[in-house]
């Protein structure tokens, strides 16, 4: 019989193809530790699948909406999210980089205003999705490395 | 065209016409700035100055607008006199300013403080420079000096010479001069180059872009806008001397150049320009530096709603 590392839930959210290592950057950037203090989360890290390895997240009773999700683009932009409904996978989608990210990415730029306390949030205009470009709302300025820069 | 309640951020929040609308109000502003009339335009207007770093020219050119309008100014020139002293945020000093004036003028250290600004303004902002980030009054200047020693902007050529690559405001200017079809060529230090994104910029809004790095055959270009080779860049300063030496407008750069070209430097200056240049006819550097009251004055009528 095979073995399974990580339970099937019942209700809930999956987020699959996780690039490996990613799995708590993800549940940052979604917040929902903080939302969720009761919800049973599970995570998977370096589970080997068809294409590699990958992570994998598990959020039980809590179906995440497309808005929510599609800030993991960022960090996951293959990432799937399968919302699970008695077990059955009833929906199966891929996640959309937003064209503005808010609050989630630091900017890179130290002479940016945002790296000053001042009561903003961060925001970076899309300017293309593949490969992800974005700038810096307020200095303008393009970080280089976006995932070393989550919030 | 509706200027009332705009803020003036980046010289890409605006179109060619507005452009162009902004310097035919500022060539109505010429007799004034230079005292010949008198005007009482933004009589009970108050333009706060909030410059967090120093300034010579932006400041005082700012100031005598508002006063030659007869308007009134408020503000400070060292944030060391304020509560920015005690740790206030620049939002909160943006909030307190805004209740005491109609617009308010900064200069700030940071990039982006200006857009920031704005956000928490009711009240025009006007940028007046953010760190490396934009100047765009310092553009509409030299955009308006260009089309008034020249007549037009469009179909001119342009040499932007000195470090291309550090500070935005040479960046901001190829854009605006690419917006109206100028021809340029980029001359420096190859390690001073423009940022190659602003180059392919420039070339997708359909103007020729030359790259150079010698101050040589510039005998067909009607525009030369010289800027300061900044010695901070150069961990060598025996490198700093022999860069900036080559770079240097003198008597002899000026043997084979057109009859009007003329030269622009947003100054300060140290050594790019020999001071014997400056009794040429080529000198346009301090009329530029003149011009700065007209266009200002143009911006607050504008923004203010005192003019349409």
């Amino acid at each position: 019989m095979k073995e399974l590392k990580v339970q099937p839930i019942k209700d809930g959210t999956v987020i699959d193809h996780i690039p490996p290592g990613n799995a708590l950057k993800v549940l940052k950037i979604l917040g929902l530790i903080d939302e969720l203090p009761e919800s049973v989360i599970s995570i998977a890290i370096n589970v080997v699948g068809k294409r590699g390895k990958k992570d994998i997240v598990k959020i039980e009773n809590r179906e995440l909406k497309a808005e929510e999700v599609d800030k993991i683009a960022l960090i996951a932009p293959n990432a799937t999210i399968n919302i699970i409904r008695n077990y059955e996978v009833v929906e199966k989608r891929r996640v959309e980089v937003p064209d503005e990210v808010i609050g989630i990415v630091k900017c890179a730029n130290p002479n940016c205003i945002t790296n000053l306390k001042e009561p903003i949030k961060t925001r970076f205009i899309v300017k293309k999705k593949q490969p992800l470009k974005m700038v810096c709302y307020y200095c303008e300025r393009e970080p280089e490395d976006i995932s070393s820069h989550i919030i | 065209m509706n200027f009332k309640g705009r803020d003036v951020i980046s010289i890409k929040d605006f179109s060619k016409d507005e452009i162009l609308h902004i310097l035919k109000v500022a060539e109505k502003m010429v007799p004034i700035a230079r005292s010949d009339e008198k005007s009482k335009m933004l009589d009970g207007y108050i333009m706060a100055s909030l410059f967090f770093e120093p300034s010579t020219r932006t400041r005082l050119s700012f100031e005598a607008a508002m006063k030659r309008l007869g308007g009134n100014v408020i503000g400070f020139a060292q944030p060391g006199t304020t509560s920015i002293q005690k740790g206030e945020t620049l939002a909160d000093t943006i909030r307190t300013a805004e209740s005491y004036c109609d617009v308010i003028v900064m200069r700030h250290p940071k990039e982006g403080s200006a857009r920031m600004a704005a956000e928490f303004a009711e009240v025009p902002i006007i940028n007046g420079g953010d760190g490396a980030g934009h100047h765009p009054t310092q553009c509409l200047l030299d955009l308006f000096t260009i089309w008034k020693e020249k007549g037009k902007i469009e179909g001119k050529k342009v040499a932007l010479l000195g470090d291309l690559k550090y500070g935005r405001t040479v960046h901001s200017l190829a854009y605006a001069l690419a917006l109206f079809g100028v021809d340029m060529v980029f001359i420096s230090p190859p390690e001073l180059q423009m940022p190659k994104e602003v180059v392919e910029e420039c070339k997708e809004m359909g103007v020729n872009i030359e790259v150079k790095s010698t101050l040589e055959d510039i005998g067909d270009i009607d525009v030369l806008y010289v800027t300061r080779i900044q010695k901070e860049r150069f961990p060598d300063p025996e490198e700093y001397k022999k860069v900036a030496g080559s770079y240097r407008i003198d008597l002899h750069t000026l043997k084979n150049v057109k009859e009007d070209m003329i030269i622009m430097h947003p100054l300060p200056r140290v050594d790019e320009i020999s001071p014997d240049v400056d009794a040429t006819k080529h000198a346009a550097y301090f009329r530029q530096t003149f011009n700065g009251v007209p266009v200002r004055m143009a911006l607050l009528a504008l923004v203010l709603g005192v003019v349409k």
